[in-house]
């Protein structure tokens, strides 16, 4: 029997005839939005974007189907503007996991030179990342994709189904969507519909970086603090990845501690100051900090309501 | 990679009390206005959950959106999270909320107030345990906190706070509170609310919230946090009989075959007895196989995967089931509907039914009555419209494995589908099977339809013509016939008029009547392809659904769908029997194309323009089509 590797994971906890601890609730609760998934649709794809919710989206796949491989690929769509240390982590992961990764490149936004210092957060996003997914969902007729959002990140992610109806076009409607009762998800759709699906919707952050610990998953190491060289830049310590990145009048590159909550684009991912070296360490400042995890994503504050407007557009 | 050293003590203590803290979901609910985003905007801040750029866009939005005076934070807002909410100061959908106490982790769905969102209301109940239901100590009860709890009695939610809201607003005075009190205690003993609790309560300034209230020391129960943290509401959840749904089947290659699902109710071990439902063949459980090892014992609510003693056929909407204890099996049920849609349920009317893992067709067969959720009274009804509650008998395409509801929510609750736009359209709870499913078999019959259609050499099909009234479908579909008949065929004809005169005399032309008459028609008519014959329909036949019913219930290919398309215009200006005369002059009412809808079909095997095309023409498109499928 060829089964995919798994991380050493200890015994789902229950302690004797109690109730189920609430990570293990949860975990469940993925297994079962994962397996459905599977049963419902012809062609479903997990988007991977190689931070710690699609760490933790790829776990709970591979545990979903244990002792068979997750019956779909997973899907990168690359901007071009990842973090190099994003890219080597999910290269490694899909190699040690013999994963079938899909990488997919908006080669229109790359002929036309697009790009987040040129053009801005507002439109490489839409062209790289929301025009990028779009085209790959069509060009492999996928009818489902995961993705690794919560509803604990962002207001108008508060409302997102697990089971959320896309449009042929992609798009969202969040006046009209599926009532959703139960463990019963409604995956029937036309022709050039599709779903995209949510199995993390009702874990935290604090429920993601717990559950990594305990099943001691692998993240990329640019959650943990190390000397990096970084900028100051409207009022952001952005990191210096790569000669792309030109430093601008008065901008000073140094060395500094520091680590990411999040990861995306490099030129749009703020990094805060830390020495949080271990994840017990992170949770522990994640614990004393006073701001949420999104606020170093430049994207999300660059228009009134702008996260809602880019979710109906298409975006995950 | 990540680093797995040595916790320091405090994160590594913290870490491990936070592991073992349980889970609870609860739904919040109350009319516009009684404070319940400010509840939930309290209980964030107050557990401190609240984070300086949250704070400083509240701050923002506080000035620009908010209803609470200059400098003062609007924790509604905090919650209310689209756009068009925050400028309407409404909130219009289910939104989900996390935090946690030192003891628990909560999930709060908290649902929308106004009597239009039931439905929204419903969704958040189904998965939550507990209800916290607000009340405006100034307005007292409202037909919206009768109909909250109703509908919190009905999806089986045990435990309900009733938490009286803006006691500042009545100058913390005892006697209102006691008032309302009272008079909610009498209604929910009509409920089935075993667990009610009363706290006066000011979300505003936080009172009895998390913080005792020295403005009423009147009261010495819990506070709302307290009690959320402190009730019991699990039940023992897994002295239940063992129930699972087989909801994937996992096979890697030959030598392993699990069957994977989540434990619905009670528990489960190796060497178990079990019975696959509905076909009733047992076996043992050998493996509960997971990732990370075999497990001796799997508990309600987890995810697993199991492996069996013997080689027996299992697929998706099997159960798995304590084989002691197996849950019946019918196809037909007393239910409580709740409707989600604005295109009220027609009895009849065929609609996709999930349940657990299974997926089937379904229709009401009977609306005993709508409940009036504010006084519970029961109305006869004839359809059951957006946000009603009906009990009805609801029939199945084919029996299914099911437990009661109030026994079992995964085993009992379900959800109806629109077989036309996929929509969810419906949500309903079994209460019962009804014992007319078990006492109706089906007898064998010794000569069968290829018989018969092999005596006349024929392969029998329906044609159904749908289109508006004097689009010409009668008068095609003689044509049709007359020709089949010279050709040797064997046909019948039966046209809607006609049909009228008997088998349908005693229905009307409202939506539920045209339902039922289509059922009837092509219940006959697929009885007549079992005797062997070309059965022609001749039928306004204006809704989808129907059509596509009509369709379903015979073998692929032998359901022919006839579009006799021409413009209202052309219809009127034809009108061969006087009635778009009649109909415009009111005397008609119900008329399909004026005051009742056609729904034209999407994908007709045929689509005749009878405007353009003269009816002879039309009629040879048919025999063509006819010819081309290889029935003449």
């Amino acid at each position: 029997m060829t089964s995919p590797p798994m991380p050493d994971s200890p015994q789902p906890g229950h302690s004797g005839t109690a109730d189920l601890t609430h990570l293990r609730r949860l975990e469940a609760e993925s297994i079962h939005i994962f397996r459905e998934v599977a049963a419902q649709f012809r062609k479903p794809v997990m988007l991977y974007s190689i931070g710690k919710d699609s760490s933790v989206m790829l776990h709970l796949a591979l545990k979903a189907f244990w002792p068979s491989k997750p019956p779909f690929p997973f899907m990168h769509v690359d901007t071009t503007w990842k973090f190099r240390e994003m890219i080597e982590f999910r290269d490694r992961r899909a190699k040690e996991l013999g994963l079938d990764l899909i990488v997919h490149i908006n080669e229109e936004g790359v002929r036309d030179g697009i790009g987040p210092l040129s053009h801005g957060s507002a439109v490489h996003t839409d062209i790289m990342k929301t025009q990028g997914l779009k085209q790959a969902l069509n060009k492999h007729g996928f009818d489902a994709a995961f993705g690794g959002a919560r509803r604990d990140e962002e207001k108008s992610r508060a409302k997102e189904r697990v089971f959320s109806f896309r449009t042929a076009t992609h798009r969202w409607d969040p006046k009209n969507q599926r009532p959703e009762l139960w463990r019963l998800y409604n995956g029937r759709i036309k022709d050039g519909e599709s779903i995209r699906v949510f199995p993390l919707s009702n874990w935290t952050e604090f429920d993601i970086w717990q559950y990594i610990y305990l099943e001691k998953i692998p993240v990329v190491p640019l959650y943990f603090a190390k000397p990096r060289p970084v900028i100051q830049r409207s009022g952001s310590l952005l990191m210096v990845d790569d000669d792309r990145m030109t430093l601008q009048p008065g901008e000073v590159l140094e060395e500094r501690w520091v680590r990411f909550r999040t990861l995306g684009c490099y030129p749009l991912t703020g990094a805060i100051e830390s020495r949080a070296q271990t994840l017990p360490e992170v949770i522990r400042e994640m614990l004393l900090t006073r701001t949420s995890e999104r606020q170093g994503r430049l994207i999300d504050s660059d228009q009134a309501a702008s996260m809602e407007v880019k979710k109906q557009e298409g975006y995950f | 990679m990540v680093k797995h050293m040595e916790a320091p003590a405090e994160a590594g203590s913290y870490l491990l009390q936070h592991e073992q803290k349980d889970l609870l979901r609860f739904i919040t609910c109350g009319s516009v206005d009684d404070g319940k985003s400010t509840l939930i905007g309290r209980l964030l801040f107050d557990s401190k959950l609240l984070l300086e750029d949250q704070l400083t866009a509240l701050e923002k939005d506080s000035s620009r959106y908010g209803t609470t005076g200059s400098g003062e934070l609007d924790l509604a807002l905090l919650v209310d999270g689209l756009a068009d909410e925050r400028e309407q100061g409404i909130t219009i959908d289910v939104a989900y909320r996390f935090f946690a106490t030192e003891k628990r982790k909560f999930i709060v769905a908290d649902t929308p107030g106004h009597e239009q969102y039931t439905r929204n209301m419903a969704t958040g109940a189904s998965m939550a345990d507990l209800a916290v239901l607000l009340v405006d100590a100034r307005k007292g009860l409202l037909p919206q906190t009768r109909r909250h709890s109703y509908i919190v009695s009905l999806l089986g939610i045990k435990h309900v706070v009733l938490a009286i809201n803006k006691m500042d607003a009545v100058s913390w005075d005892r006697d209102t509170y006691e008032r309302m009190v009272a008079e909610y205690r009498e209604f929910a003993i009509k409920l089935d609310i075993p667990n009610v609790t009363c706290i006066p309560v000011s979300a505003l300034l936080g009172d009895n919230i998390t913080r005792r209230s020295s403005a009423m020391p009147w009261y010495d129960g819990a506070t709302l946090i307290d009690h959320l943290e402190e009730v019991e509401v699990g039940g023992d959840v897994t002295s239940a009989p063992f129930r699972m749904p087989v909801q994937w089947i996992n096979r890697p290659d030959q030598d392993f075959r699990g069957y994977s699902g989540t434990i619905a109710s009670g528990m489960v071990s190796p060497g178990d007895s079990i019975v696959i439902a509905p076909s009733g063949r047992t076996s043992k459980i050998e493996r509960i196989v997971t990732s990370g090892g075999d497990l001796q014992q799997a508990v309600a609510n987890q995810a697993v995967t199991i492996t069996l003693a013997d080689e027996v056929d299992v697929s998706r909407g099997d159960v798995l089931a304590d084989s002691k204890i197996p849950p019946e099996s019918s196809d037909q049920f007393s239910v409580h509907i709740l409707w989600m849609s604005a295109d009220a349920m027609l009895p009849g009317r065929p609609y996709l039914l999930r349940i657990g893992s299974i997926m089937v067709g379904a229709q009401i067969t009977e609306i005993k009555y709508t409940v009036n959720v504010n006084t519970l009274e029961h109305t006869a009804a004839r359809h059951i419209d957006l946000n009603e509650v009906g009990v009805c008998n609801l029939a199945l395409d084919r029996p299914i494995p099911f437990d009661p509801y109030r026994k079992n929510r995964d085993m009992g609750g379900f959800i109806l589908i629109d077989r036309i736009t996929n929509a969810t359209v419906g949500c309903g709870m079994i209460s019962f099977a009804l014992r007319r499913a078990s006492n109706i078999h089906w007898q064998a019959l010794k000569v069968g339809k290829a018989d018969r259609a092999g005596l006349k050499q024929q392969k029998p099909c329906i044609v159904w013509f749908t289109g508006l009234s004097g689009a010409g479908k009668s008068t095609i579909a003689n044509l049709v016939e007359r020709n089949l008949f010279e050709l040797g065929r064997h046909t019948v004809l039966l046209d809607g008029d006609n049909i009228r005169h008997g088998l349908t005399k005693n229905l009307g032309f409202t939506a539920e009547d045209r339902v039922e008459n289509i059922r009837r028609v092509a219940e006959v008519a697929k009885l007549m392809t079992e005797a062997g014959l070309i059965v022609l329909v001749s039928l306004i036949s204006p809704f989808r659904s129907e059509r596509q019913m009509a369709r379903e219930i015979v073998p692929p290919g032998e359901f022919l769908e006839v579009f006799v398309d021409a413009p209202l215009e052309v219809c009127r200006t034809r009108d061969p029997k006087g009635l778009y005369k009649k109909a415009y002059a009111g005397e008609l009412p119900n008329f399909t194309g004026i005051d009742s809808p056609y729904e034209p079909p999407v994908d007709a095997d045929l689509h005749l323009n009878s405007a353009d095309q003269t009816l002879e023409a039309c009629g040879e498109a048919v025999l063509a089509m006819l010819s081309q499928r290889g029935i003449v």
